[in-house]
């Protein structure tokens, strides 16, 4: 029962980021179609900017977060403005193709610029873990975990209760409608992929003093965004937050009970079976034919 | 005519090339562009003739390379009976036939899955089919011997009048062994694209409802296309795993499968040519780079050069490159399609 | 023949005597709780040219994408010649010589229209992929015969000249012929052509109708939904006007534009004439 409670307390703590992950990949498919191959990259990328920021410059961990993420924010936008505004309207296999050479250029880019090394982000808080009950937990994770549950309920308001996410929203059902309704849909698409970006990023960044930080650390990560985005149906965001927590439960259970080498292969295990019997994920929104 | 000519021409040149060219280094790594265009080529045929992008295509060259490296070094399976299953050390072409069936047989599973499963989908299923493959080669280390690799793998071999069977240990014969492989792949894609079968595998990816209308099977065709494909790039893994004779779980890494569609895009999908000028340019383009740059600055020239293909020759060179000869010889346009330009035998 | 046409009872269509060609029965199709098609029947007679029309939304196309197998009805079912086609996928459908163009692209854009006619002419193809592989004897006599029937139905539409052009370079109109020869080479008795005529000009209308009656004099029965009503009167034998997913008159041309319903259907939309 203890371990049972153990590992329901860190698959919660792991699902949080996938979640955070999820959200931004889904959301970046569900509005520009783009399936984006740099996302992984743009958790690197979060991870070495708290890394230079906390660890290098020695500035406060908490500014470093904020600051990692406003920087994945421009590195987003920046990818958008030069990859992705010219190839509107090109076919998904398209921007696939680019969004992969993008990956690789900026995977080698931190390579050449940090090294093969990995780092590690100094962690702020005490490393004794923390006790309840049966459960015990290192501080940083709980911070981890609290500040990706209050990212995604801002993400959730910004989204629902702004006009930047009306007009995203609006853009996501109908790019043509919404810009005769007087949406700007070069700016919404710069604006979505920045945000996604950015969410990337400061997962990344989150996870910083957890993990250690070195350049392909977002390749099995984007793969596993690409997992949860597809339990959720691609381009549905309450979907990610359910497929990243289901694929947190599944792999902290799975290697626990089953088998530990096998725990990254879990998802992509859960995805194929996924697909088999729900070609469209498990909670596909509804697409149109043609 | 002088179409027709080209391969024959480009074939001669390959096959006297050891003739002149007797620096080693170069011959390895003609060996290992050569393995590589093998797998450029049936990936061609699922995304450039078929319209399918599959990015676990690494996962079939993977699965022959270690097929045929278990066969031929032996092995046993504790599948939790008292008895293990035990095979022994198999011929080595055997090993490599077992290797590319194997493949295929994957290859059919996943073109089952492709008709279920469409589009960006399709792509994400096959990427994590890859990953599955190589969690297994990891961590089924009874079998695999996981991270540690498969080590000894004999070479293939061959028999010779008065000689008798001797192995293909040096470069200069693997060289010759891989360029026959590849004519073999080459003539077979021809042959497919040029009929009934191919045009079928061709109307899937121009036009699906409009070839079911007309009656074509499209799920069966696909089937068909990704099983001969993948059962290449179990050819082309077999050759790998006999040519460097070990055999370890990187065999699976995406970035292969990144080579092969970059190699693919740039000589021109949906063309016979495209994955052997693509896959000649970027297996030099790594050995040019070498002299001059970091490892990691070449990656970024890769990165870059896939985007500028993508960006400014979407076509990929081979067709370009076919507008620019139509253009400089005012002859009457030659009539011939993109599609199967290239496979083409009207007798003009 | 083409230009009387024959008398065929005007009112129920179930009296017809003919062999019927297609038969839809109490169709209906419900797309999430939205009625595309409330209950549709009718049956097209052997050897006529049979116009479904109607204002737009009126579910034509819907009607031609279940009678094709591309959409599954809610209820009621497609016979034809003793098979049900609600059960069977589309290139089954066709296996049984019922073939469809479609209103936007009928063609295979990136191929010859040499080679657009070939991939037609799968069906009357027998090469599978071994034989292919290996070039078989029997292959190069197979390729040369449906290059010979491919050249005859080019000939037929009119496009012979052009058999080495790429498809997409083709105007609009010789588009259009070559969707309905890909079709053709699919070895159809029963043809549906899903607005054939749309964006043609007039000479290339004209040009148009004497391919479809072509087609009819060939034996092969015509299903047409189009909007050019001119063209729609001149060569129907027959017309069934849907309106919001209900028939609402069926019956010869001259009888069907004086319905009072018709009219009134089509004056609620706004009379539409050509070129939708």
């Amino acid at each position: 029962m203890a371990e049972f409670l153990q590992h329901c307390a860190n698959a919660m703590i792991l699902g949080g980021t996938y979640a955070l992950l999820g959200i931004g990949l889904t959301l970046i498919f569900g509005i520009m179609r783009v399936v984006n191959f740099t996302h992984g990259e743009l958790y690197t990328f979060g991870a070495y900017m708290a890394f230079m920021l906390a660890g290098l410059f020695a500035f406060n961990f908490f500014v470093s977060l904020v600051l990692a993420a406003l920087l994945g924010v421009a590195l987003g936008a920046l990818i958008e403005r030069v990859l992705l505004r010219p190839l509107r309207g090109a076919d998904i296999d398209t921007t696939m193709l680019v969004m992969i050479g993008a990956g690789i250029a900026l995977q080698a880019s931190e390579q050449l610029v940090w090294g093969g090394v990995a780092k590690s982000v100094p962690n702020p808080f005490p490393t004794a873990p923390l006790t309840i009950g049966p459960v015990s937990i290192g501080p940083i994770r709980l911070f981890v975990l609290g500040v990706a549950v209050l990212l995604l309920i801002a993400f959730y308001g910004l989204i629902n209760r702004t006009r930047l996410g009306m007009a995203m929203r609006a853009t996501f059902q109908d790019p043509d409608t919404a810009a005769l309704m007087g949406v700007n849909i070069r700016v919404m698409y710069t604006m979505t992929f920045a945000l996604g970006s950015g969410l990337a990023a400061i997962a990344g960044a989150l996870l910083g003093p957890i993990f250690i930080v070195y350049p392909t650390m977002g390749d099995l990560v984007a793969l596993k965004a690409f997992a949860i985005v597809i339990l959720g149906g691609l381009g549905n965001i309450p979907g990610a937050v359910i497929g990243g927590f289901v694929l947190a439960f599944v792999e902290e259970f799975g290697a626990g009970y089953v088998s530990s080498g096998y725990r990254d292969a879990m998802g992509f295990l859960l995805i194929i079976a996924v697909l088999i019997v729900r070609p469209r994920g498990l909670f596909a929104a509804k697409e149109r034919i043609g | 005519m002088t179409q027709q000519l080209l391969p024959w021409l480009f074939l001669a040149f390959m096959a006297t090339l050891p003739l002149w060219m007797t620096d080693l280094y170069v011959l390895h790594v003609l060996v290992s562009t050569g393995i590589f265009i093998i797998g450029a080529m049936s990936l061609n045929l699922l995304l450039g003739y078929t319209g399918q992008l599959s990015l676990g295509h690494i996962a079939f060259f993977g699965i022959g390379a270690y097929t045929s490296a278990l066969l031929s070094l032996g092995f046993d399976l504790d599948l939790g009976g008292a008895e293990p299953f035990v095979v022994g050390p198999q011929p080595v072409w055997i090993a490599f036939t077992g290797g590319v069936l194997m493949a295929a047989a994957f290859g059919g599973l996943i073109g089952k899955l492709a008709f279920r499963v469409r589009g960006a989908y399709f792509v994400i299923v096959t990427i994590s089919f890859a990953q599955v493959m190589r969690m297994v080669a990891l961590n089924w280390v009874d079998l695999t011997e996981g991270p540690m690799a498969l080590t000894g793998i004999p070479p293939l071999s061959v028999w010779l009048p008065g000689e008798g069977v001797i192995g293909l240990y040096d470069k200069l014969s693997n060289y010759l062994l891989v360029l026959g492989v590849a004519v073999v792949c080459y003539v077979v894609i021809r042959h497919l694209v040029d009929s009934r079968v191919g045009r079928a595998m061709v109307a899937l990816r121009e036009n699906e409802p409009l070839a079911r209308s007309v009656g074509i099977d499209v799920t069966r065709y696909l089937v068909i296309a990704t099983v001969i494909a993948a059962g290449m790039a179990g050819a082309a893994g077999g050759l790998y795993a006999h040519y460097v004779r070990i055999v370890d779980p990187d065999v699976f890494l995406f970035i292969y499968t990144v080579t092969m569609v970059i190699m693919v895009i740039t000589g021109g999908k949906g063309t016979l040519a495209g994955p052997i000028v693509g896959g000649l340019l970027f297996g030099a383009l790594p050995e040019v780079l070498r002299e001059v740059a970091r490892p990691e600055v070449q990656w970024i020239v890769y990165g870059i050069a896939m985007i500028v293909i993508v960006f400014f020759l979407p076509q990929g060179i081979v067709p370009a490159a076919g507008r620019l000869w139509e253009r400089l010889r005012p002859r009457r346009p030659a009539p011939g399609g993109t599609a199967l330009r290239a496979g083409k035998e009207t007798s003009a | 023949m083409s230009a009387a046409p024959a008398p065929v009872p005007v009112s129920a269509p179930a009296s017809a005597p003919a062999p019927v060609a297609l038969d839809v029965r109490e169709v209906a199709v419900h797309f999430s709780g939205l009625v595309a098609i409330a209950s549709m029947s009718f049956r097209v007679p052997e050897g006529e040219i049979v116009s479904l029309i109607g204002p737009n939304g009126a579910g034509k196309t819907t009607a031609f994408n279940v009678i094709t197998g591309f959409l599954k009805p809610t209820r009621g079912t497609v016979l034809c010649g003793g098979s049900d086609l609600t059960r069977l996928t589309p290139e089954r459908i066709a296996a049984l010589g019922v073939v469809r163009t479609f209103q936007r692209t009928s063609i295979f854009a990136g191929c010859t229209v040499l080679e657009n006619v070939l991939t037609g002419l799968h069906r009357r193809g027998r090469t599978e992929t071994l034989a292919a592989l290996l070039r078989l004897p029997g292959v190069r006599a197979e390729t040369q015969r449906l290059r010979a029937t491919a050249a005859e139905i080019l000939a037929f539409v009119g496009l012979a000249h052009r058999d080495g052009e790429l498809a997409a370079n083709l105007s609009y109109g010789e588009q259009r012929l070559l969707g309905i020869a890909i079709a053709l080479a699919a070895d159809p008795r029963l043809l549906l052509l899903d607005e054939p005529a749309a964006g043609l000009n007039p000479s290339e209308t004209e040009a148009f109708m004497g391919v479809v009656r072509g087609i009819r004099d060939r034996g092969v029965t015509v299903l047409l939904v189009e909007h050019d009503m001119r063209m729609v009167m001149t060569i129907s034998d027959r017309v069934v006007v849907l309106n919001h997913g209900r028939i609402i008159a069926e019956g010869r041309p001259e009888a069907v534009q004086s319905d009072p319903e018709v009219i009134r259907a089509y004056l609620g939309q706004g009379v539409r004439h050509a070129q939708g």
